[in-house]
């Protein structure tokens, strides 16, 4: 009984008088990362501004080069899969462990959806010389201002950056769904799935910017 | 019982239960034990040694700057090796030495115990920073192995995206660095809010705590603007992505908003823990509680918040617009007030003290009066008309070395001094130890007093070669910086005569009220040998005093 005690309580860090404090300082600590993450994006959108206004007609060519529909069916996965991750969290909160792994997987899935998706995206700009900086050599686009290319060298930064936390949170998904299925976490504790969702949460409100700036407006 | 006498300072915590403690976070022994260990101490310890290294380097690298400048025309290097050896002194001291120096070491080693809790919030987090900040020194090393780092400290663009491949290994060595500050910034920030024993609440929290908290915050939050902004210029030199470089179609003056976004916050990462410092010594050798605590407290938070609101004030004869110029300008000015407050307040609380003059109280004088003349000289550089005319002189080098050296590296070795004791459980030799404050203090003042004549002559700054009328003054702070490493030199025997053959050090050798002298020296593995439980302030002396009249009564 007392083993069976300290093995399910084998998470609580001594350094911490109660669970409770874990639990607060865990998330406490997590919002700071996310705040920093907003400033690392911060300065891309800043960029994304400058331009934007210095080069208006460039923009507005280079937003119509993208596929809006591929874009919009990233945006709708990945709004799902913030939904799956929220409801792992709550399936792990009532004890349910069998749904947090399923909505483990399901978050996991959407979000290599989401990668294969874009691998696509790439690809057709790659074929069509829509790259960034020097490697910017478009061939069947007609004639492009000069400044399409800082719009494709920011697109390839925004959604390059933002792509890397999509990689990560698929790994840390991975890294939840397998000490789900070891049974690492009950009603109370559950804190690594939190965390994971709140990160999630964050990639998936990046898009929600990114999309429209990068897509939409004309 | 024993929890009584430790929260009033009665005697040190060994003694209280009768049983000799033996057992301190130095005793497990062997090179795994540290390098895996989680013990924020521990960590705190090897970043020491680390930001010595690096200071130790950067410094090498200024003498061979100030040997150069010894006599106009070419003295011991070509002008290519000059401007590598500026642009090293200046990337090596700023990114890892100076921004780690006072958080990651000191503050590492006593911001836990300060607050009674056993580690920060996020132990592996620490250990994972130490080993970022490794990682990252090993780029700057490779770049300055490979030479050709020349665009300065500050990485303007278009030097530095047409500069050679080795500023790349520096960027990236830059960029890892920034992950290592973020993380003690989140780490400290969680563990003030969350990890504060009980009773110790915010009114109660130390000056150096505070200091410690602005500072995080400002780590936490600017930090990531340099990462994207040098993993842009990253993108810049491998692509061409025409984001800062106007050939590509890009805007140089972004990449100098982006830079100072972090940079100018950035040196309030590196002052705001010296005050902490200053504010934690000032008090203790005056033996009494800081005048307005709750003002010097505050400041720090002021100015880390106003630090975000500056950064143009680096950028004045950069061709912003001319109302914006007006607006950095102001804003620049209000940051004099905070630090206006602290130093008040410090002079108050000097004030019918009972003054000692030990090594770090010398030290802490010495700030007020070195940082005064650097924050003095900044309101000169805020003010639009003058600093069109001081801009890249020496006038602005030697403002920045009386903040970042008069200021910082004197708290930080008043700092050093001051904890010694209690981090190494050895005593310095106070005698030598003045004998090296008095050739770091006159050094230091002989070497940039002289800077300030040579800008407000107009002598440029990163120049190689200069004209003959300079000779002089250049002469002057050349042989000041000589002394200044003389000061070093002599510190560091010092303390390593100290961690030799140094007497064991007692549990509070100075009878101080702060927390970090309830514990033994060296401070146990857990910090405190029972549970931490806060009954009274960090600078109560009356009771303090009354608790030792009570015992010499009773004895």
């Amino acid at each position: 009984m007392e083993s069976s005690s300290s093995k399910e309580r084998s998470w609580f860090q001594h350094h911490f008088a109660s669970p409770g404090q874990q639990l607060s300082a865990a998330k406490l600590g997590m919002w700071l990362f996310l705040a920093q993450e907003v400033l690392f994006f911060s300065g891309i959108f800043v960029a994304y501004g400058i331009y934007r206004t210095h080069h208006p007609e460039a923009f507005s060519i280079g937003s119509h080069l993208l596929d809006w529909k591929l874009g919009g069916l990233n945006t709708v996965v990945l709004l799902f899969s913030s939904l799956t991750a929220a409801l792992a969290v709550r399936s792990s909160r009532i004890g349910d462990t069998r749904a947090t792994s399923r909505y483990l997987l399901l978050t996991i899935i959407c979000a290599c959806i989401f990668l294969v998706v874009k691998y696509f995206e790439y690809s057709a700009k790659f074929s069509h010389g829509l790259l960034p900086g020097k490697f910017f050599d478009p061939h069947d686009a007609g004639d492009l201002p000069y400044h399409v290319r800082s719009f494709f060298g920011i697109y390839f930064v925004a959604t390059g950056v933002h792509g890397l936390h999509v990689l990560i949170g698929i790994g840390y998904f991975i890294f939840l769904l397998v000490r789900n299925n070891q049974g690492r976490f009950s009603p109370a504790y559950n804190t690594p799935i939190d965390m994971g969702a709140l990160y999630w949460h964050l990639v998936d409100l990046i898009w929600i910017y990114l999309f429209p700036l990068l897509y939409l407006i004309d | 019982m024993s929890t009584h006498a430790e929260s009033i300072g009665l005697a040190d915590g060994t003694a209280a239960d009768g049983a000799v403690h033996e057992e301190n976070y130095l005793s497990a022994k062997g090179i795994a034990s540290w390098l895996t260990t989680v013990d924020h101490k521990r960590i705190g310890i090897m970043y020491l040694i680390a930001v010595l290294l690096s200071f130790f380097a950067g410094g090498v690298f200024a003498l061979l700057i100030r040997t150069e400048l010894l006599f106009p025309g070419q003295t011991i290097m070509t002008a290519d090796q000059y401007n590598q050896a500026f642009t090293l002194h200046g990337a090596i001291m700023v990114f890892l030495f100076i921004i780690p120096s006072i958080p990651a070491a000191l503050g590492n080693f006593f911001l836990p115990i300060m607050i009674g809790a056993k580690d920060v919030a996020f132990p592996r987090l620490n250990l994972a920073s130490l080993y970022i900040w490794c990682i990252g020194a090993v780029f700057s090393l490779v770049a300055i192995i490979s030479g050709s780092v020349d665009t300065g400290w500050t990485f303007y663009t278009p030097y530095s995206s047409r500069a050679s491949g080795a500023v790349l290994w520096m960027a990236m060595g830059i960029f890892i660095l920034g992950f290592s500050s973020i993380l003690t910034g989140v780490n400290f920030v969680t563990t003030v809010h969350k990890m504060r024993a009980k009773g110790l609440h915010w009114s109660r929290l130390p000056l150096f705590v505070w200091g410690m908290y602005a500072t995080a915050v400002i780590q936490v939050l600017a930090t990531p603007v340099l990462a994207i902004t040098l993993l842009l210029l990253l993108v810049e030199k491998t692509t061409g992505l025409g984001i800062f470089d106007p050939a590509l179609g890009g805007d140089p003056v972004l990449f100098q908003h982006f830079f100072w976004f972090y940079s100018h916050p950035a040196v309030y990462i590196m002052i705001l823990p010296g005050m902490a410092i200053v504010s934690e010594i000032i008090a203790a050798f005056s033996r009494r509680k800081p005048f307005g605590y709750t003002y010097i407290a505050l400041s720090s938070v002021a100015i880390a918040l106003l630090g975000f609101l500056v950064w143009g004030h680096h950028m004045f004869t950069a061709g912003m617009s001319e109302y914006a110029v007006m607006v950095f300008s102001g804003l620049t000015m209000l940051v004099a007030i905070p630090s206006g407050v602290k130093v008040f307040n410090w002079i108050a609380t000097l004030y019918k003290g009972s003054i000692t003059l030990t090594t770090p109280m010398l030290y802490a004088l010495s700030f007020i009066a070195l940082f005064s003349i650097g924050g003095l000289t900044g309101i000169f550089l805020g003010t639009l008309s003058v600093d069109i005319f001081l801009h890249d002189t020496y006038f602005v080098v030697a403002h920045f070395h009386y903040v970042m050296v008069g200021g910082t590296v004197i708290a930080f070795i008043g700092g050093l001094h001051y904890w010694w004791s209690k981090m190494t459980g050895k005593v310095y030799s106070e005698r030598y130890a003045k004998v090296a404050w008095a050739l770091i203090f006159v050094g230091f003042n002989v070497t940039f007093l002289s800077q300030f004549v040579l800008g407000s002559r107009g002598m440029a700054r990163r120049y190689f070669d200069y004209l003959d009328h300079f000779h002089t003054l250049h002469g002057f702070s050349s042989i000041g910086s000589y002394i200044l490493g003389l000061g070093f030199v002599v510190l560091f025997f010092v303390l390593l005569h100290s961690l030799v053959k140094g007497e064991k050090a007692g549990p509070n050798p100075w009878n101080l009220a702060g927390y970090e002298w309830l514990t033994t020296s060296p401070p146990d593995a857990h910090n405190f040998a029972t549970e931490f439980v806060a009954e009274r302030g960090p600078y109560d002396y009356h009771l303090l005093d009354e608790n030792i009249d009570e015992a010499a009564a009773k004895a």
